[in-house]
């Protein structure tokens, strides 16, 4: 049963799916305790497996047995190949976990946002997981990309089932991920032409073996596609277009899934093709592009943080921080030295974290206030304390202020800056981060004090009518104890970044050894 | 390694969880705050209830921390090679005494403060008021330098809402200000420079007399480093970046009284005696030379916000610009490298300090009782509020560092050093300023009690002092800042403890 558990974490959401599709397609009551089963087995098995890396170190699940053939050349793999490692063990456990805590908020608003079409949204909600999940559990190029298509195309589905603007957001997304997904393909191809294989660990092999392979232009234009790929589907700036709208206008229970997963996969992904594919040696000692891509990274922060900074709308802002923070991975990841990488693959945890406590937050606020700018957070610690809490203790970990987490992921980032010697990306860090509290203070301040928004003419929190209920705003119990294992695991993936961290660093290191 | 303060007494760590509780017992004070938010006198003796434990607490550590102990607790590791740490010298106890003790008083001034002014939002103020004390006791334990880093942004978060307590436009613009200023420098220049010195310095950043980036930095590094963190840590007030200090005075005057001439602004040179001490090491600032241009930077800092002080009317905007220019002493006094100087330093935090809560109390007080804030309108009222003037005058005296106060014992240590280090123009730098110090407040004690043109004569039924909870504590302040002028034992052997060849 224990050596399962890989399969288990994948087939229970999809069991689930396929379940629902089959069997519930006319109950809609049916759809959250599918849901919440599923993920909970999801969890559970992720658990188990993370325990058992922790024990025994890495595992690899050969599926449906389809093992190495002997007689092969160089022993290369055949079927499909899962591995886990010390660092995607706990991304395994991240993204079901933000899934579940999620749908506690989901089944609030499930019967609102998505009259008539709860059993379809449910499906493609657990349909998300199984293809966010297989893309971080896979050591398979192609299949990765076939579980690339399936959370893109679930995810163009549970933007698209929203409000009327989320139609034309899905179709600019479609365009862009479809290219995206394109071009990571093409990449694949190429290194399947090279090398005859499509596992991960048999392509680092070869590469690691053979410096012919590695001097090929076609490997070099295969990992270029493989990167302009992922940064499309990441929304790197200026490759971001798709980002902001799809988040802003799709279903809030969507916003709060794919927001603090979606993009922070792909970096993962984009982690993994550096590391266990491409190998730090050759991308950083045969090909030079760290000037120029840490460039991007730096453009991509200080841009998504202005934008943010010219957003009125609450969600439009969150978007385009998530701008801000992919381009501290990639910048981080493309340090090209172990505390960058650290960063990066530390930071995929925490800002999923902050992202989705952010999001929980805040669409909770815009439900009650039914105002999607700064303006509704008005008088809103007296009204929603919990709600407030989340999002300062979110906000907080924004601008990287201790213990949150986005402290330690600040920490990591800006010594692997400072050891690179890269000093614009740790003055890029800097200033995004006072932007950020700039941006968090400006509305702590609307929160907590008595505003004269120019909207509405005077406003004064004190002077409004003494409404006994209105006072204490009911939040759905789900959602509080959404926001509040939210926050707390902003706090504890800060507390705890010591054995994270070592996690990481563990499997860098494992990947590194493989290379002679 | 073990860290080693003082060279005239042996030290060792013990590890006790007293600091823990010390730092801890305001924080627990909070949940019994907002419990008891609709009966005020319930409210206020949970708050007394803290400080007073907190106080015991913290003096429990006094006869350990003389006869050579360190008080330690490590909670966990934050990052590879530096944890979550407490260590008790006797710098940090000297200040930790200082602001557990001012707490209580404070509160007390505040009871009476708040209530006669019918001041909204009670709860909320004391119970940030209790998280920044937290805070402040956790900059003064601090074991590292990431400890240290950590409280030191806790206590600007947590001191916000008090700033802007008012929530009205002025105090808007006090309370972004105030924030933009000391996030803006913690995290633009103290954090890097933070970061920096930890890619130096991976095995650990403990406090230590020689200083843990001794050598491991050249001349050049040294001084900027050294300039980063002191103007990072903003709240001491080095002018350009001051400007945060006369903004947060829309604050009610508890605040100002604790927080901007105690608690927040001590914190700043705390952070900066602590860089110099036990970042660097005096040793090894001296042997490269690193210090000079703080010196400059302070000594400017002294003279210019004199002069402003000189020009000001409004009373707290005055002790604004004064304790602008006493934070330029302790920063000038540690950068003099020499013992004296560096001790000097020291005592001056705890000097200034209780010299600095009374004149801010007494400026609460005119406030409540007459509500007048200008200088220009307090001739003669020495007459009507005698008491409250008469600590007015001891404050004073003790910020200009004239007997019999304490003032005059740190600022003589601090003269001492001068010529100690050799250095006579910053001489002439502390004397200048003490002749403008004594130019901004003596007028105003002056003519307080002979006012110009015809006067009634004094008589006791005229007399119309503030409510007996904000007059106490400001006697209690007053009568403390005489007596630390004939019995400065314990600061001074406290501050002995941390430097060498005194």
């Amino acid at each position: 049963m224990m050596d399962q558990m890989p399969t288990i974490l994948m087939l229970a959401p999809f069991i689930g799916a396929v379940g629902l599709s089959l069997l519930a397609w006319r109950r809609p009551a049916a759809a959250m305790p599918v849901v919440f089963g599923a993920l909970a087995i999801t969890v559970l098995a992720a658990v188990l497996t993370l325990r058992e890396v922790l024990a025994n170190g890495t595992i690899t699940y050969l599926l449906s047995g389809w093992d190495r053939l002997p007689e092969r050349a160089e022993g290369m793999a055949v079927g499909i190949e899962y591995k886990i490692d010390a660092f995607n063990a706990l991304v395994l456990v991240l993204i079901p976990a933000i899934a579940l805590i999620n749908a506690l908020y989901l089944r609030t608003r499930l019967a609102v946002e998505c009259a008539g079409k709860e059993i379809l949204y449910a499906i493609l909600y657990l349909l998300l997981v199984v293809g966010l999940c297989g893309m971080v559990i896979t050591n398979d190029a192609f299949n990765l990309y076939v579980l690339l298509e399936i959370s893109s195309l679930t995810s163009y589905a549970l933007i698209g089932i929203g409000r009327r603007r989320a139609a034309h957001a899905t179709f600019n997304y479609i365009m862009t991920g479809t290219i995206g997904a394109s071009f990571f393909l093409l990449g694949v191809g190429y290194l399947y032409i090279q090398v005859g294989t499509l596992n991960i660990g048999d392509i680092h092999e070869a590469l690691m073996a053979s410096s012919e392979l590695r001097g090929l232009a076609s490997i070099k234009v295969a990992a270029m596609m493989i990167m302009a790929g992922l940064w499309l589907k990441m929304g790197l700036f200026p490759l971001h277009g798709w980002l902001p709208n799809a988040y802003r206008y799709a279903p809030t229970a969507t916003g709060s899934l794919m927001a603090p997963l979606v993009t922070k996969v792909m970096v993962v992904v984009m982690l993994r093709m550096m590391v266990s594919l491409f190998g730090l040696d050759y991308l950083f000692a045969e090909l030079n592009w760290r000037p120029v891509i840490v460039g991007i990274a730096c453009v991509a922060i200080l841009a998504g943080s202005f934008f943010a900074l010219a957003q009125r709308d609450i969600r439009g802002m969150l978007c385009f921080l998530i701008v801000a923070e992919v381009g501290y991975m990639v910048g981080g990841a493309w340090l090209g030295n172990e505390a960058g990488i650290t960063g990066a693959a530390y930071h995929v945890l925490s800002d999923a974290c902050m992202t989705f406590c952010l999001f929980l937050a805040v669409a909770a606020i815009i439900l009650r206030t039914g105002e999607h700018r700064l303006s509704a957070f008005r008088g809103a610690f007296r009204k929603m304390p919990v709600a407030m809490a989340a999002f300062t203790v979110g906000a907080l970990s924004m601008v990287g202020l201790p213990p949150t987490c986005g402290f330690f992921s600040k920490w990591y980032l800006l010594i692997g800056g400072v050891e690179a010697g890269q000093w614009h990306y740790v003055a890029c860090l800097l200033i995004s981060s006072l932007v950020n509290a700039v941006l968090f203070f400006r509305i702590f301040e609307i929160a907590l004090m008595k505003v004269e928004v120019e909207e509405s003419g005077s406003f004064d929190v004190d002077a409004l009518p003494e409404d006994p209920e209105d006072r204490w705003v009911r939040v759905p119990v789900g959602t509080i104890v959404a926001m509040i294992v939210a926050a707390t695991a902003v706090l504890m993936i800060g507390l705890l970044n010591r054995p994270i961290a070592s996690f990481i660093a563990t499997w860098i290191g494992q990947a590194v050894e493989v290379a002679p | 390694m073990m860290p080693i303060l003082g060279s005239t007494v042996s030290t060792v760590t013990e590890p006790s969880l007293l600091p823990v509780f010390a730092c801890l017992a305001s924080l627990l004070a909070i949940p019994g705050i907002l419990a008891f938010r609709k009966s005020p006198n319930a409210r206020e003796g949970v708050t007394f209830i803290a400080g007073g434990i907190k106080l015991a607490l913290v003096l429990m550590m006094v006869p350990g921390v003389l006869s050579g102990k360190m008080y330690e607790f490590r909670f966990f590791e934050l990052v590879e090679g530096v944890g979550l740490e407490f260590r008790v010298d006797g710098l940090g106890l000297l200040f930790g005494i200082v602001a557990s003790f001012l707490w209580l008083c404070t509160t007390l001034y505040a009871i009476g403060y708040m209530r006669a002014h019918h001041e909204t939002n009670q709860t909320r103020f004391f119970s940030f008021f209790a998280l920044s004390l937290c805070a402040t006791l956790g900059v003064a334990f601090a074991g590292n330098l990431l400890t240290l880093y950590i409280f030191y942004e806790m206590l600007s978060l947590s001191t916000f809402p008090l700033v802007s307590h008012h929530g009205d436009k002025k105090a808007r613009t006090g309370g972004r200000t105030y924030l933009s200023y000391l996030l803006g420098a913690s995290i633009g220049l103290a954090l890097p420079a933070l970061i920096f010195c930890y890619t130096r310095s991976p095995e650990g950043m403990d406090f230590m007399t020689g200083g843990f980036m001794a050598g491991k930095v050249g001349a050049t590094e040294a001084a900027i480093l050294l300039l980063m963190f002191a103007y990072g840590f903003a709240k001491c007030g080095l002018m350009p970046l001051h400007s945060w200090l006369p903004g947060a005075m829309v604050a009610p005057t508890p605040v100002s009284a604790l927080l901007h001439a105690v608690a927040v602004v001590k914190v700043g040179v705390f952070c900066v005696i602590r860089v110099v001490t036990g970042v660097f090491g005096t040793d090894f600032l001296l042997e490269v030379d690193a210090a000079t241009a703080l010196q400059w930077a302070a000594a400017i800092t002294v003279v210019v916000s004199s002069l402003i002080a000189l020009s000001q009317d409004n009373l707290k905007r005055m002790l604004a610009f004064s304790t602008i220019g006493q934070l330029g002493y302790i920063v000038l006094g540690v950068a003099l490298l020499s013992p004296k100087g560096v001790a000097g330093s020291m005592l001056h935090i705890a000097m200034h300090a209780t010299g600095k809560i009374t004149l801010f109390m007494c400026a609460g007080a005119i406030f409540v009782a007459t509500g007048k804030k200008y200088i220009s309108q307090m001739e003669g009222m020495g007459r009507t509020m005698p008491l409250t003037f008469a600590a007015f005058f001891i404050g004073s005296l003790s910020v200009i560092g004239l007997p019999p106060t304490g003032g005059f014992i740190s600022k003589f240590y601090l003269v001492m050093g001068t010529i100690e280090a050799g250095k006579i123009p910053l001489l002439v730098v502390f004397l200048v300023s003490t002749i403008l110090n004594a130019a901004y407040f003596m007028p105003i004690v002056f003519r307080a009690f002979f006012p110009r043109g015809p006067t009634a004569p004094f008589r006791w039924d005229r007399v119309q002092e503030v409510p007996k909870a904000c007059l106490i504590p400001i006697l209690i302040t007053a009568t403390i800042t005489i007596l630390a002028f004939f019995v400065p034992e314990l600061g001074q052997r406290l501050a002995a403890l941390m430097v060498p060849g005194l």
